[in-house]
């Protein structure tokens, strides 16, 4: 791709772009949320038209108006959100699009299936084209996303942030995948956040910062400090600095916990933990075993079907959202669009959400704008959300900065609580850094801190506890400077033997 | 941290400012320009229809624009056919302001109505200024009551309000017109006794006789602080608050300690005794008694008023202006065109805004770009 430009109504998100892959590498597209990878993937995938600039393929010229273009030449895409019908066999989804048929009518689902078996041992992808995708695992489903592509003959394959949703075992068994495909010639780009993860597999990088390239790197010849370094413009802290944890008595109580999930499956299956003042407790687990179920429950948002919650000796079991706000438990939402804010509020406005009911923002009836307007001010200096306008909807904020706005309002509660869930996902690294620094000055004033992160390296540099959360229960809790994960990834895995 | 190279710390307050500023024309553009310009595309198009039967169009507009708003006749029986849109189409902005689709106001209104006559032809020893005020909080009542049950089982049972509150309409209709013509009636007629004398509310022609012979009447100005009251609960009030978030988003505004529940039924509360109030204008103002049938879609057309009017109290009144001058309208150019004719010209309108909303934020965006080419 060779000077790629393309601009949105205000922002010009790809500037001059040129982007070199070679066939046969593994190459990695690094940058913050905003650098302009996805833009540059969708042009090349045809989903977006270049404002400038074009796109070569074997060095000639090609115009790329839609995917179908794309897969005709070769280009395939594995998204980060699965575009699998999971009612439908794995043999049904591969050939979706592109059905195989005998004398032009009648599906060939057969034939199908055989080459979906001949591509499976050809990549060490172990897919079976017979069972119905939703019976699979996430791992499972990403390697029908893969074969699905290599099935319409991809060459150079596009996989965004696929490792997001997979376990540290599963993105090693990926990555033995990957290089396979290498080996056979496959060329792929790689887009991620993750530096270890570059460092790993990738053969070369290409780092995008503001809708440029910034650089194009060796990996051997690199490092993440360096690559961290690119992609933000200065040097990275990877890890918080803490101090140890001065944990005074249990704020927070989990006793035998149960509760349904949006579907009225059980999903807390007689959970319990315990959350010390000063003190950050982790909760690692493979997303869906009961996560997001055990902050709702925390929150008030879900009401437990048995089981007690206390909060420092209080029993709240059921109490309301508005209930655990006043009696100080503050609650960062794992997805800041549909819980955390109100896009179509004021920035200002979405700052005293849960707050709005009480001085001093509000009397008994009335709002005090003025008082919106103080706070907005403090929370947006203070936590440094950019732009500083407590006027503008919450909605045109960049990623980063919404989880800023979110942060800035649960830590300005001054809570007892404070359930962060997710608290970086989606952020740049930039502000990853400065809300990792909130969560640990938090726990170092005495606040007592529940993270639950799909992200081990997250746990781990910031829990002074972890506990692991598989099938709706505690099944360990271990000392976070004594594990590595390594040991946390089996634990996830249900492999641990349950504590008490 | 991150002072290094941001474009934004070159000059962070007008950057910061100048985004607010073309935010707000942004949204200015927006609430003004699209009316505007389904306004244009309506009479535009009408203007097609009138030549089609063979008549002048710029006469014809002439017409129309001369009898509603060159007299104060004119401009009288606009206003009287404005205020009972004022209400309902307040009603159905402040159900949707909360996430709700409140179809039901015509039958609220009758109810409300119908609540209303009921106290000022029953408790007709009461002296005026307790009875005016009764029968106002009895027409808010009714229509809150009504209001409240689509409300409740939308809380509830999670059924779907647009269902519930049409349905309601037929029960609210059938039951007015079976106490209208069997419990309460005068005979060979379909409308209930009189109000006391003392219920009755002025005309404004009493106060400015130039609006002689139109019934426009003092509910005008009910309408009026019912529009600034919604605007101050909406934006000034920590209820309105929490409507306006459950309407935005309704599990944030939960995750915010806002009750989802009790908010729904306050707001379909609140929606339906506006809607009930549209009984002050006719019963108390207009006819003095309640009449089966009295409505003919009022409640209806308070959707189309809302959505005009941006659900905005000040665009639902400027909005309900418009389509009172074209139900008014219809009448002065009977005589040159069929009154079908104002019917179209109103649903262009309607269709008109919906598309041009529409297209609007995707001809914001590229004029934007545009400009920074």
């Amino acid at each position: 791709m060779e000077g790629v430009s393309k601009r949105f109504a205000l922002v010009k998100a790809n500037d001059s772009v040129n982007l070199e892959v070679e066939r046969g590498e593994i190459h990695a597209l690094v940058g913050e949320n905003g650098a302009g990878k996805s833009t540059l993937m969708r042009i090349l995938y045809g989903l977006y038209r270049p404002d400038s600039g074009h796109v070569s393929i074997d060095g000639k010229r090609v115009e790329i108006k839609s995917p179908s273009d794309a897969i005709s030449l070769g280009v395939g895409m594995v998204h980060q959100h699965f575009m699998l019908i999971p009612q439908l066999s794995v043999a049904e989804n591969v050939v979706l699009g592109s059905e195989p048929s005998r004398s032009g009518v009648f599906l060939d689902l057969a034939a199908a299936s055989r080459r979906i078996e001949e591509l499976s041992r050809l990549f060490a992808l172990s897919v079976d084209p017979r069972p119905q995708v939703d019976k699979l695992s996430v791992g499972a489903q990403q390697r029908v996303e893969i074969l699905k592509i290599l099935f319409r003959g991809a060459e150079l394959l596009i996989l965004d942030e696929p490792t997001a949703v997979l376990t540290p075992q599963e993105t090693e068994a990926l990555f033995v995948i990957l290089r396979k495909m290498r080996e056979q010639g496959k060329t792929i780009l790689f887009i991620t956040h993750k530096l270890s993860e570059v460092m790993a597999i990738s053969d070369r990088v290409t780092v995008m910062r503001r809708g440029g390239v910034v650089g194009v790197v060796a990996t051997r010849d690199t490092s993440p400090a360096e690559l961290a370094m690119m992609m933000v413009g200065r040097k990275v802290l990877f890890d918080v600095e803490k101090g140890p944890a001065a944990p005074g008595g249990a704020v927070l109580e989990l006793v035998d916990v149960r509760a349904l999930g949006a579907s009225r499956v059980p999903r807390l299956k007689g959970l319990s933990l315990s959350v010390r003042a000063g003190e950050i407790l982790g909760v690692a687990g493979v997303e869906g075993n009961g996560q997001t179920e055990l902050v709702e429950v925390i929150a008030g948002l879900r009401k437990p079907t048995s089981g007690r919650v206390l909060l420092r000796g209080e029993d709240v079991t059921g109490a309301s959202p508005k209930q655990m706000l006043e009696r100080g438990v503050a609650h960062i939402p794992e997805d800041r669009l549909r819980r955390g804010l109100i896009a179509d509020f004021t920035v200002g406005e979405n700052l005293i959400l849960g707050s709005h009911f009480r001085r001093p923002y509000a009397g008994r009836v009335f709002l005090d704008s003025a008082a919106l307007l103080t706070n907005a001010d403090r929370a947006l200096r203070e936590f440094d959300v950019r732009p500083r306008t407590p006027l503008l909807r919450a909605g045109s904020l960049s990623g980063g900065n919404q989880q800023k706005l979110v942060v800035a309002r649960e830590l300005g509660r001054n809570p007892l609580l404070l359930v962060a869930a997710q608290p970086t996902r989606g952020v740049d690294i930039g502000a990853i850094e400065f809300i990792r620094r909130c969560l640990v000055s938090q726990r170092d004033e005495g606040t007592a801190v529940l993270l639950v992160s799909a992200d081990l390296s997250e746990v781990l540099s910031l829990s002074d506890r972890i506990a692991v959360i598989f099938g709706g229960r505690i099944v360990s809790t271990v000392d976070a400077a004594a594990t590595d994960e390594k040991e946390l990834g089996l634990l996830m895995t249900g492999a641990g033997r349950p504590t008490a | 941290m991150n002072r290094t190279d941001t474009d934004f710390d070159a000059t962070p307050e007008t950057g910061a400012a100048r985004q607010a500023g073309s935010v707000l024309l942004l949204k200015l553009g927006g609430t003004l320009g699209v009316p505007l310009v389904a306004l244009a595309a309506a009479f535009g198009a009408g203007a097609l229809f009138i030549a089609a039967i063979g008549q002048d169009p710029g006469a014809v507009y002439a017409r129309l624009l001369g009898g509603t708003f060159g007299d104060f006749y004119g401009f009288g029986q606009v206003l009287f056919k404005a205020t009972p849109l004022i209400f309902s189409g307040l009603a159905v902005a402040l159900a949707f302001k909360a996430g709700l689709f409140n179809i039901g106001a015509e039958g609220q209104l009758y109810v409300g109505a119908f609540s209303t006559a009921w106290v000022g032809f029953t408790l007709t020893g009461l002296p005026g200024v307790v009875l005016v005020p009764l029968c106002i909080l009895a027409g808010a009542l009714g229509g809150a009551a009504w209001g409240i049950i689509p409300g409740y089982l939308k809380a509830r049972f999670g059924t779907h309000e647009v269902i519930n509150t049409i349905m309601l309409n037929f029960i609210a209709i059938a039951l007015t017109g079976y106490l209208v013509t069997h419990v309460y009636f005068i005979p060979e007629t379909i409308h209930t006794p009189r109000v006391a004398a003392q219920a009755q509310i002025p005309r404004l022609e009493q106060f400015w006789p130039a609006f002689r012979g139109s019934p426009v009447n003092v509910s005008l100005f009910l309408a009026l602080a019912a529009a600034a009251l919604v605007y101050v609960f909406l934006w000034r009030t920590k209820q309105g608050f929490e409507l306006r978030a459950l309407g935005l988003n309704p599990w944030a505004a939960e995750y915010g300690g806002v009750g989802v529940a009790s908010g729904i039924v306050m707001a379909m509360a609140l929606s339906g005794g506006l809607a009930g109030l549209v009984g002050v204008d006719f019963v108390m103002g207009y006819k003095y008694y309640y009449e089966q049938g009295f409505s003919a879609g009022v409640g209806f057309m308070g959707i189309a008023v809302a959505l005009l009017g941006r659900n905005h109290p000040l665009g639902v009144v400027l909005a309900a202006l418009l389509f009172g001058a074209l139900s008014y309208g219809g009448l002065v150019i009977n005589s040159v065109v069929p009154k079908e004719l104002v019917e179209i010209l109103q649903a262009i309108v309607i269709v008109a805004v919906i598309v041009g909303t529409n297209l609007f934020g995707a001809l914001a965006v590229s004029l934007k770009k545009r400009s920074l080419k």
